[in-house]
Order: C-alpha cells, then sequence, then structure tokens
C-alpha cells in the first residue's frame, strides 16, 4: 500500500470521514470535523503505524493530510 | 494463631493477634498468602458544580467540555472542608461493608496529592478521628495511579504475613489546588474520596496480576510548581499562582492513552488471564476520551466500563476506589466478575491490577 493510502486509512478510521473527503489539501479541524483531541489520537495512530514519533511541535504544524503525507516522506528519507 | 508472631502481646489492640501466615511444611518459609478486597466505600460533598456555572467563572461552554472530557459537573468542598474529612466517611462505609471495627484494621494507607497538610499524615488524622489504635498510618503521593499503587502495597503486606487487615484509601480535594482562571485545567477536576477494605479472607475480589511504573523525565507534564522544597512558598510563588495545577493536557492524553492500555494488558499478562474474560473495566476517571481508547484496546464493549466521570470530574487518586464502590453497591460486580482498574497520573505515574470475584465470593 502507497503512502498516501496508508495515511488515508488511518484518517477514514479514526475520524470517521469519507476517503473521498480525504485530499491532500483537506484541513484536519475545518474540513474534517477533528477538535483538538481527534488530532493528538491522529497523530498516535501515525507514530504506531509508521514507528516514528511525532512532537508537539511537529504535529502543531500539521494542518493538512498533504502536511502528513509531506512530513512522513521526509521522515522516510531521513532514515 | 502462631505464638512466635507475638509482637502483639508487647501491644495488644483488643486481645486480636494476627492470623497464621501460610508455611511452606518443608521449609518453613512463609509462603505468599492471597488478599481479598472485602469492603468499599466513597464520599463527595455535597456542593455540585455544572459545566454551566463554569460559563460564568471562565470563557469555556457546556458542549466544549462535555465533548473533550465527557465531565457534566463534579462535587466541590466548601472552606471548611479537607480531604480528611471525606476519607472518614468513605472508611466508615468500607469497614461496615467489611465487618470489621476500627480497631480491627493493622494498617491505613491514604494516596493523595492534596493532603489536609504536608504533614501530619492525613493517614493519621483519620485514623486518630476513627479511634483506631496506634496503627502505622501513613500518606503517599503517586499522582492519580495512587490508589492502585496502595492496592500493590496491600497485596505485599497481607501477602507476606506481616499484616492482615489494611485499609487503602485515595482521597483528594483537588479544587484547593486549581486555577480558576485556566480554562483548559479548571474544568477538569473535583473531589471526593474512595476507601477499600483489604483482608487475608474472602468473600471478595482477590487482588491478582498487577502492573506499576513510573517515568520522572515526564514530570513537567503535570505540576504543582511550588510549595515543596524546590520552590518554597513566597510571595512571589502566590502572584505567579504557582502553587496551583499545571498540566500540559494534549501531551499527557497521549500518555494516558498508551500508559492506561500497557497497564491492563500486562497486569492481565501477569495474572494469565486473557483479555478476553475481563468483565468489567474501572478505570481512573481523567477524560471520557482516555476511558474509550483503553476500553478499545481492551475489545470491551461499552457496558463494561464503569464511568462517572459525568458526576465527579477528575479526582485523582479517588476516582477508582469511587468509581469500584458505586460499581459494588449497584451489584454491577456480582460474582463470578474478573475487574481490571487501571490508572495513570501526574510523575508520570502508571498503574493496573485484576480483581477476580470468584463464584460465591462476592461482597
Amino acid at each position: 500500500m502507497s503512502l498516501e493510502n496508508r495515511v488515508s486509512e488511518i484518517i477514514v478510521n479514526k475520524l470517521g470521514v469519507k476517503p473521498e473527503e480525504v485530499k491532500p489539501e483537506a484541513d484536519f479541524q475545518t474540513d474534517l470535523g477533528a477538535d483538538s483531541l481527534d488530532l493528538v489520537e491522529l497523530m498516535m495512530d501515525f507514530e504506531d503505524s509508521f514507528g516514528l514519533k511525532i512532537t508537539d511541535e511537529e504535529a502543531s504544524e500539521l494542518r493538512t493530510v498533504g502536511d502528513v503525507i509531506g512530513f512522513l516522506e521526509k521522515k522516510d528519507l531521513e532514515a | 494463631m502462631t505464638e512466635s508472631l507475638g509482637v502483639n502481646d508487647t501491644f495488644p489492640r483488643g486481645g486480636r493477634r494476627l492470623s497464621d501466615p501460610a508455611v511452606n511444611a518443608v521449609t518453613g518459609e512463609l509462603v505468599g498468602r492471597k488478599a481479598y478486597l472485602v469492603g468499599t466505600g466513597h464520599c463527595v460533598p455535597d456542593r455540585v458544580l455544572t459545566n454551566k456555572d463554569l460559563e460564568q467563572i471562565v470563557d469555556t461552554s457546556d458542549e466544549w467540555i462535555t465533548t473533550r472530557t465527557g465531565i457534566k459537573e463534579r462535587r466541590i468542598t466548601n472552606d471548611q472542608t479537607s480531604t480528611s474529612d471525606l476519607a472518614i466517611v468513605a472508611v466508615e462505609e468500607a469497614l461496615e461493608m467489611a465487618g470489621w471495627g476500627p480497631k480491627d484494621v493493622d494498617c491505613m494507607i491514604v494516596a493523595t496529592v492534596t493532603p489536609d497538610y504536608i504533614f501530619p499524615s492525613t493517614a493519621a488524622i483519620v485514623s486518630d478521628k476513627l479511634g483506631m489504635n496506634n496503627i502505622p498510618a501513613y500518606d503517599f503521593e503517586a499522582g492519580c495511579s495512587g490508589f492502585i499503587y496502595g492496592l500493590i502495597q496491600a497485596k505485599c503486606f497481607i501477602g507476606s504475613g506481616m499484616l492482615d487487615r489494611v485499609v487503602v484509601l485515595g482521597a483528594e480535594c483537588l479544587t484547593k489546588i486549581t486555577n480558576w482562571e485556566d480554562r483548559t485545567t479548571c474544568v477538569l477536576f473535583g473531589d471526593g474520596a474512595g476507601a477499600a477494605a483489604i483482608g487475608p479472607e474472602g468473600p471478595g475480589g482477590e487482588l491478582g496480576g498487577w502492573h506499576w511504573g513510573s517515568d520522572g523525565s515526564l514530570g513537567d507534564l503535570l505540576e504543582l510548581p511550588a510549595g515543596g522544597s524546590r520552590k518554597p512558598a513566597s510571595k512571589e510563588t502566590v502572584k505567579a499562582n504557582e502553587h496551583t495545577l499545571r498540566m500540559k493536557g494534549n501531551e499527557t492524553f497521549k500518555y494516558a492513552v498508551r500508559a492506561m492500555r500497557d497497564s491492563c494488558l500486562k497486569a492481565l499478562d501477569m495474572d494469565g488471564t486473557p483479555k478476553s474474560e475481563v468483565d468489567l473495566l474501572v478505570p481512573h476517571q481523567a477524560n471520557y476520551r482516555i476511558i474509550d481508547a483503553t476500553a478499545r484496546a481492551l475489545e470491551l464493549r461499552p457496558e463494561q466500563v464503569y464511568v462517572n466521570i459525568d458526576k465527579y470530574g477528575n479526582t485523582s487518586a479517588a476516582s477508582i476506589p469511587m468509581a469500584l464502590d458505586e460499581a459494588v453497591r449497584k451489584g454491577e460486580v456480582t460474582p463470578p466478575k474478573n475487574v481490571v482498574l487501571a490508572a495513570f497520573g501526574a510523575g508520570l505515574t502508571w498503574a493496573g491490577m485484576l480483581l477476580k470475584w470468584k463464584e460465591e465470593e462476592g461482597l
């Protein structure tokens, strides 16, 4: 499964949104209805699935689906 | 009776002596006895503070508090009431259920982050007011995990044969250390006390597998900055409101979810009981969404989780014994039942324990 698909699946499961809503430009809070704790849980799911640590500082920059994909791609390169 | 354990002959307490600890017939060594929870009790102050009331104090809303925490109201003590006042009533209830008198108790330990004083201990105050006979009584602090830490201590005391009857308390007046100007924390906490009577004989809930731990590197997530030896009370600390609780909510949430899940699973693993045999989860009541995540990790249905956070908010070390007492008195612990307890708190600390009520061993 591609990185995009894995990210999308996690978001769909956590936020209960439709897969077609999970576009790169979709903002977790304004478009996908997440509140602050949903975001924390979402970051935890990314951490668990991709085996990395996302600091609070990094998490605060991850506002959209595309932000997360970009962040994970960069992490992948670093590793 | 074992004549060699004659300590009580020097300080007789109502003529009662320790019952026989189990002895290995070959080696003569003491063998661990089982410990049972045989009584519970709790007490909360009468005054209710609702989310609507809080809307008048800070910039918040019932909807915000409810969706993020599950809390609808909490109990709050008045200026004349302190932690020991709530604790006394909780102990009286637990002793009554256990069928013990105050002089039957061998030791009392109180988990609290809001003792009456830094010293003397709340435990000493409570044991004196209840007329217990100069028993060992002390406070200890493990944040919201304190009550389970206390159960583990009681299991050690009873299991080793050192003591027979131990009362474990979680008792708090968190609204006395709440910063009423901080809308992210002042909505979360409430006051209350819960007690459990632990003895070497059932019927009752056997104290089973457990897990406990801490990570001091995460201490700054949840702290009371001043009033200790690092930063003693001064005019400046009072002015800076440093005698009230601070919490980094999002990060604490993250560790809490993982600590609660792992504590449950490790306690079950130590006991050799699969998670499919858990009947009821009585979790620390910090946040409904943490409770929900823990329940999902154990694959429990909503009716298998005891939740009263809507009525009391987070009462720290008191929340588990309060919830356990409610569950017992509502008949939700009719045997046979496997009840798992789980908590995390300031330190950070975490703990879990399995209580096993076998057939015909109900309270």
